[in-house]
């Protein structure tokens, strides 16, 4: 048995060495600690809020183009009638890919870049960035926008969450932020939960198998000496 | 049913070697009955090659390898295809997993003096092997045409062009352009899937027809074959089939056991199985803020940027790997194991495990003053290793080997 532990143990050292990013954003001299995101990709009420709110707020320019309507309706089981009245304003197809309302080119000439998809987003930077960053904005005379950022410094971005940060007062609107933020990583893998469910699966038939195939091995080897 | 059985088998015999063939590798091959944990890794090499073809042939269904396409055909693969997500993740854990697995083979037979006399081919073919592991590695790596993907292969190729005089040129025909581009992803396409693949499965065969004519070493480093019983059977080997085929399945079993909580649960190896930066789409005018190659490659990267010139790092890299292709030549060692060694082979190989692990670390992060002094003295170790071998290997007093293998109960 032992050695079996140690292959275990083998198999997993070069993940010991990854050092994590405990930063996010600000310069050297002036980090800025990243706040925890509270991510439940269970919580389906958080999730369905996350979709309304980002559909509301971030969809405008940010399209999510590898997630379609029609899956997020499934997977966050938000009926289609709601998605295609509420959600859907640049296609009427519940297959087609979550687009931007507002065309690529037009939104590089007023930003100066083309606002980028926000799919992967969650897996790209992290969902305690995103977390850190929405609650980071700051007003700054010099910028066009008025606002500046402590994580992500001369954002192109205005404050879109400002309205809503006024309507709902600093203790809901960071519940709200969280929810975006658990919604946009479901977004970057739709399969997790699927997949951690399969998992269970294959290691419990995994644990099945080895034993008869354990008790072959001893079997067979019982009368070397 | 069994006679039925019977005539078929005699009629596939006269016109092909299959019974013979079947008991040469597997049933009348004898292997030494003392293998311990460490000789699973070569089976689970095969394991993870197998996975590798397979999960490789089917993604390929849904690839598309365009430099407009490959990214988003990933993409496609993960979201939209059924089961995409299962066969990208085997495959990417995969790409770790074999040199995880390799890297434990190698080590091995390091140990255990596996490429001495007459095993030299067996340790020359199994160098072709990861010398194609790495290309293979480095080609596929490009084609989820991430961020990453498209700056280390730039990082990457662009040491060629420290090469004098040719250099240059030489580069940007390996491209087939100025720069990395869409042609550039067509031919790696082609090279991953096609040349490398079948250059190595060639070489996987020869290094097991290689072994099997000289037999297997053990931990021992006793010839078995020089004691055979009125039979002519090694008094200590047993058949492969059915010893080791059953005493693989367990080992099998545990490797997948492993492989798959990394694969369903932390798919992306804490960022070293997938890097953040590939999560967007390559963009030339956009630079990672740390340009690293993959996890196994970093040892040698770190060897690369220890040299200040560099066109001298690109030796010393190019050297590290070379000279473990004379790794049997620079061993005088009377003994082949690690066990019957003298206390100056194992100081040795404990410094160039360490060494090798260390400069791997260093690999991974941005340099400072620190880090690049300590690789410099890494590097330095890392060759005095080999380059010392035939010195220690030759004055250090060993231990006397026995006649017949050790242990072997399993």
């Amino acid at each position: 048995m032992k050695k079996f532990l140690l292959f275990a143990l083998m198999t997993l050292v070069p993940l010991f060495a990854h050092a994590h990013e405990v930063t996010c954003g600000g310069d050297e001299a002036n980090p800025t600690p990243c706040t925890i995101a509270p991510i439940n990709p269970q919580d389906i009420v958080s999730l369905q809020n996350g979709a309304k709110l980002y559909l509301s707020y971030c969809a405008g320019c940010h399209s999510m183009k590898y997630l379609r309507y029609e899956r997020m309706s499934t997977d966050l089981k938000i009926d289609p009638a709601l998605v295609k009245q509420y959600m859907m304003f640049t296609t009427d197809k519940i297959g087609n890919p979550i687009d931007a309302k507002v065309p690529k080119e037009d939104q590089a000439k007023w930003f100066g870049n083309a606002p980028p998809d926000l799919t992967l987003e969650a897996r790209l930077r992290s969902p305690d960035w995103i977390y850190t960053y929405l609650q980071a904005f700051y007003p700054d005379d010099k910028r066009p926008w008025g606002v500046n950022n402590h994580v992500f410094k001369d954002v192109g971005m205005p404050y879109v969450l400002a309205p809503l940060e006024a309507e709902l007062g600093p203790d809901d609107f960071k519940e709200s932020v969280g929810d975006i933020v658990n919604f946009m990583n479901y977004a970057s893998e739709p399969n997790r939960l699927e997949r951690q469910h399969i998992g269970v699966y294959v290691l419990l038939f995994l644990a099945l198998l080895m034993i008869p195939v354990y008790l072959l091995n001893k079997e067979y080897w019982k009368d070397v000496s | 049913m069994n006679k039925l059985f019977k005539d078929f088998m005699g009629w596939v015999d006269v016109r092909f070697p299959l019974t013979e063939t079947f008991e040469y590798h597997m049933s009348k091959y004898y292997a030494p009955k003392n293998f311990n944990f460490w000789y699973f890794f070569g089976v689970l090499s095969m394991v993870v090659l197998v996975n590798q073809l397979v999960t490789g042939i089917w993604l390929t269904m849904s690839y598309n390898p365009s430099s407009e396409g490959a990214f988003d055909s990933v993409m496609y693969i993960m979201n939209d295809v059924e089961y995409g997500w299962l066969l990208r993740y085997m495959h990417s854990t995969g790409a770790s997993a074999f040199f995880i697995v390799v890297y434990l083979h190698m080590f091995r037979g390091l140990i255990y003096g596996s490429y001495r006399k007459p095993r030299e081919l067996v340790w020359l073919i199994g160098m072709g092997i990861y010398l194609c592991l790495m290309a293979e590695g480095f080609f596929g790596y490009l084609l989820p045409w991430g961020n990453m993907s498209y700056w280390g292969a730039q990082v990457i190729l662009n040491l060629v062009s420290a090469i004098p005089w040719v250099g240059d040129f030489l580069v940007t025909w390996v491209r087939g352009d100025y720069n990395i581009s869409g042609i550039t992803l067509n031919r790696f396409f082609a090279l991953h899937v096609v040349a490398i693949p079948l250059v190595l499965v060639a070489l996987v065969f020869m290094h097991i027809v290689a072994l099997h004519q000289v037999g297997s070493n053990n931990p021992d480093g006793v010839e078995i074959k020089k004691k055979k019983g009125p039979d002519g059977i090694p008094l200590d080997g047993v058949p492969f089939h059915p010893y080791y085929t059953v005493h693989d399945l367990v080992g099998i079993v545990v490797f997948l056991a492993v492989f798959c909580i990394i694969m369903f649960f932390f798919p992306d190896g804490g960022g070293y199985f997938l890097e953040q930066p590939n999560f967007e789409p390559a963009n030339g005018l956009k630079t990672p803020p740390d340009i690293t190659p993959v996890w196994y490659y970093t040892p040698f990267y770190a060897m690369l940027r220890a040299v200040p010139n560099k066109l001298g790092g690109v030796v010393v890299m190019g050297a590290s790997i070379a000279i473990m292709f004379v790794l049997p030549w620079l061993d005088r060692s009377p003994v082949k194991s690690i066990r019957y060694k003298g206390w100056m082979s194992k100081v040795w190989i404990g410094i160039f495990v360490v060494s090798f692990v260390i400069l791997g670390y260093l690999g991974t992060v941005p340099p400072n003053d620190t880090r690049t002094l300590v690789a410099r003295v890494l590097t330095t170790l890392y060759f005095l290793f080999f380059i010392g071998m035939p010195v220690y290997t030759a004055i250090e007093r060993t231990k006397p080997v026995p006649d017949r293998v050790t242990g072997g109960s399993h």
